[in-house]
């Protein structure tokens, strides 16, 4: 009688736990709005893709807590693609096949390129906060891809037009580092240059990274007698050559990109690091709701936020805002209210363009000054 | 100063920097016919404790010269020491064994030293305090060649002479001389063949130590990752001038120097690497034991 009364409770018992688990499982899937996060969150890029899943989590904690959208709780969906393209590919399959109606990501220029074609044909909207690639949005051939990132030709763009316009450089010599980021900089550079009719491009050439000398490119730069080094690629060949460049006696001025803009540059390059120009993106974090979002990560977390943590942020309320904005989860109807309403985020307030970029966010100049970068205005 | 000579003295201190660490590659295989991969890595930790010696001493207040002569000390004594301990466990046990172990060996051995210090210090650049005195009398041909510059290429033509008296005049040099033309007949008169082996890999890791607390200073800059991208040009400029022979490995690594600089200064730098192994390839073609390299005399 005993053993026989606790099976039934036992059984009893387990149907209530199974219950409580199988109920409200289908309650979110018809009622919550599904944003998707995909970006690198493992592997040694895991850096760049974990702020932005916590930028998500923020922003739907924050909408969660004032009655979420539409009436509707946001549900985060989170798939790791190791920015690998081939990895990518899967998971946005994977993202498509639960039933995302918009997706944050992805991380990298190369897995954002991979994954595009499936969300295109799922109809599914994705909005990047760090895929710099310029054809992503340029082509035309994404309907569906936004960003909250500048794109890479804009970058040159603003390196050009600092030195043409605001220096006044007629005479300008284009280095590079044969890689894939820093050669396509200076080929748009070398590009917008000619385009201008205002300067010439004396001297365009790749340099060998890691090489133990740059005392010949060095000479050659001095033998063109240019006003300025534009430079595109990273921060070790940059602060090398700029230091070869002073101890040599020469004031030529270098210009660079964000892989330059870094604080390592200005330790190794030391006091020949001072005058240096570096584009990169707008320093918004003297925004009160940046301000905000940063203290709600470290309150949350419990450290600073990493890299592109801001666009992210941005970049989640973009896109439920859209959601609010169209009424509805429905694509065109997103589409057209990203491109229409202005959203107040950390970045400034900012809508889209019909190719996809954001207005406004975008690139600016730095100098280092006293051994730190500062914005020129 | 016409660019022509501004060209030469970029040529001579990369063919300099070359020759510093083509020096222990082109020792070593002459005695042990061994080309030691793990030579790069020595160089690589030479600079690190150089390093690591001048922020402890900068910091406890000394500076100047005495810095320098202080950490190169250290990081000679450092590197010979790694150098010594290599050879003792990586390459001794494998002394009979078919010549492709102990090569697999040196391969195991850079990638595990390259990784230790990967994660013992850092993946990311490191600033280089610039040791190296600054030599008033090149003041008026600062644009022409630095102090660093100088100091390196003076170093290396110094350490040539000595290292050709060592060899040519010394009993030690006698006896590396011995070993590397036959060592089973200079083990029967009575070298000692295992301690001339290990005194080469002491010599020739101090020669790293040496390259890199210059080169260092000149580059500026320091990660895991250096002495792989060194090693590579300053092995093919000790293949260029024929592998085993001490004046071979400075001729070709002057010739390397050169070739590069002149191809950067009047092609374009963008084919740098293409001038320098297209040079290497047509030496060996018409010269395939390399500029000086003999097939059996003069080998140290």
């Amino acid at each position: 009688m005993k053993t026989r009364f606790i099976n039934i409770s036992v059984f009893s018992i387990i149907v209530v736990i199974s219950l409580i688990f199988t109920m409200p499982a289908p309650l979110p899937a018809a009622d919550t709005i599904k944003l998707g996060v995909a970006g690198s969150h493992s592997g040694d890029l895991a850096s760049y893709g974990i702020p932005t899943v916590r930028a998500a989590e923020l922003v739907a904690r924050d909408i969660n807590a004032r009655g979420g959208i539409l009436g509707k709780k946001v549900e985060l969906l989170v798939e790791d693609d190791v920015c690998k393209p081939e990895v990518a590919t899967n998971t946005a399959t994977k993202l498509a096949s639960k039933g995302v109606h918009v997706v944050l990501g992805h991380i990298c220029s190369g897995a954002t390129k991979s994954a595009i074609g499936i969300y295109k044909e799922a109809r599914i909207i994705v909005l990047s906060p760090s895929a710099t690639n310029t054809e992503l949005t340029q082509s035309g051939k994404y309907p569906n891809f936004y960003r909250t990132i500048g794109y890479d030709r804009n970058q040159a763009r603003l390196a050009v037009d600092f030195a043409i316009k605001r220096l006044g450089l007629k005479k300008i010599a284009i280095l590079h580092d044969k890689g894939d980021y820093g050669k396509g900089f200076a080929e748009n550079a070398k590009k917008y240059i000619s385009d201008s009719k205002q300067a010439n491009v004396v001297l365009f050439e790749g340099v060998t990274p890691g090489a133990v000398d740059y005392s010949a490119v060095v000479q050659k730069v001095r033998q063109s007698g240019t006003d300025a080094v534009i430079y595109g690629g990273y921060h070790p060949e940059a602060a090398t050559i700029v230091s070869q460049m002073r101890k040599k006696n020469m004031k030529t001025l270098f210009i660079s990109d964000d892989g330059v803009k870094d604080n390592t540059f200005i330790k190794v390059a030391g006091r020949y690091a001072e005058g240096v120009y570096a584009t990169s993106h707008k320093d918004t974090s003297k925004n009160p709701l940046a301000i905000a979002a940063i203290a709600a990560h470290k309150k949350t977390y419990g450290t600073e936020p990493g890299a592109f943590f801001l666009n992210g942020y941005a970049g989640a309320q973009a896109l439920l805002y859209a959601i609010k904005n169209a009424g509805s989860t429905d694509y065109e109807k997103v589409r057209k209210a990203l491109r229409s309403h202005n959203v107040e985020t950390p970045l400034g307030k900012i809508k889209f363009d019909n190719k996809g970029d954001a207005v406004g966010v975008g690139f600016s100049m730095y100098q280092v000054q006293r051994g730190v970068y500062v914005e020129v205005k | 100063m016409d660019f022509f000579s501004e060209l030469c003295v970029g040529g001579l201190t990369r063919g300099s920097i070359y020759a510093l660490i083509a020096l222990g590659y082109t020792m070593v295989y002459g005695i042990i016919e061994l080309i030691n991969f793990a030579h790069g890595e020595i160089y690589m930790i030479g600079a690190f404790t150089a390093l690591i010696m001048a922020s402890v001493l900068t910091m406890s207040g000394m500076s100047g010269i005495s810095v320098l002569i202080l950490a190169a000390v250290v990081a000679v004594i450092y590197s010979a020491a790694y150098g010594f301990t290599v050879e003792k466990v990586a390459y001794r046990p494998l002394r009979q064994a078919p010549r492709l172990s102990p090569l697999i060996s040196a391969i195991g051995m850079s990638i595990f030293l390259q990784n230790y210090v990967l994660i013992a210090q850092t993946s990311d650049f490191l600033p280089f305090p610039n040791l190296l005195p600054e030599l008033e009398f090149l003041e008026p041909y600062t644009s022409f060649i630095g102090s660093t510059e100088f100091i390196i290429i003076v170093t290396t033509a110094v350490i040539m002479v000595l290292l050709t008296i060592l060899i040519k005049f010394t009993r030690m040099g006698k006896a590396m001389r011995a070993t590397a033309q036959d060592r089973d007949m200079a083990m029967l008169v009575g070298v000692n063949a295992n301690r001339v082996i290990s005194n080469t890999f002491i010599i020739g890791s101090s020669l790293a130590a040496i390259g890199g607390v210059l080169i260092a200073s000149h580059i500026g800059r320091i990660n895991f990752y250096i002495g792989f991208i060194a090693g590579i040009k300053a092995f093919t400029a000790a293949v260029l001038g024929g592998i085993g022979s001490i004046p071979g490995a400075v001729l070709g690594a002057l010739v390397l120097g050169f070739t590069e600089s002149f191809g950067t200064g009047y092609v374009s730098s963008d084919y740098e690497d293409v001038f320098a192994f297209v040079l290497l390839i047509l030496i060996l073609i018409f010269k395939p034991s390399g500029l000086l390299g003999h097939t059996t005399s003069q080998k140290v």
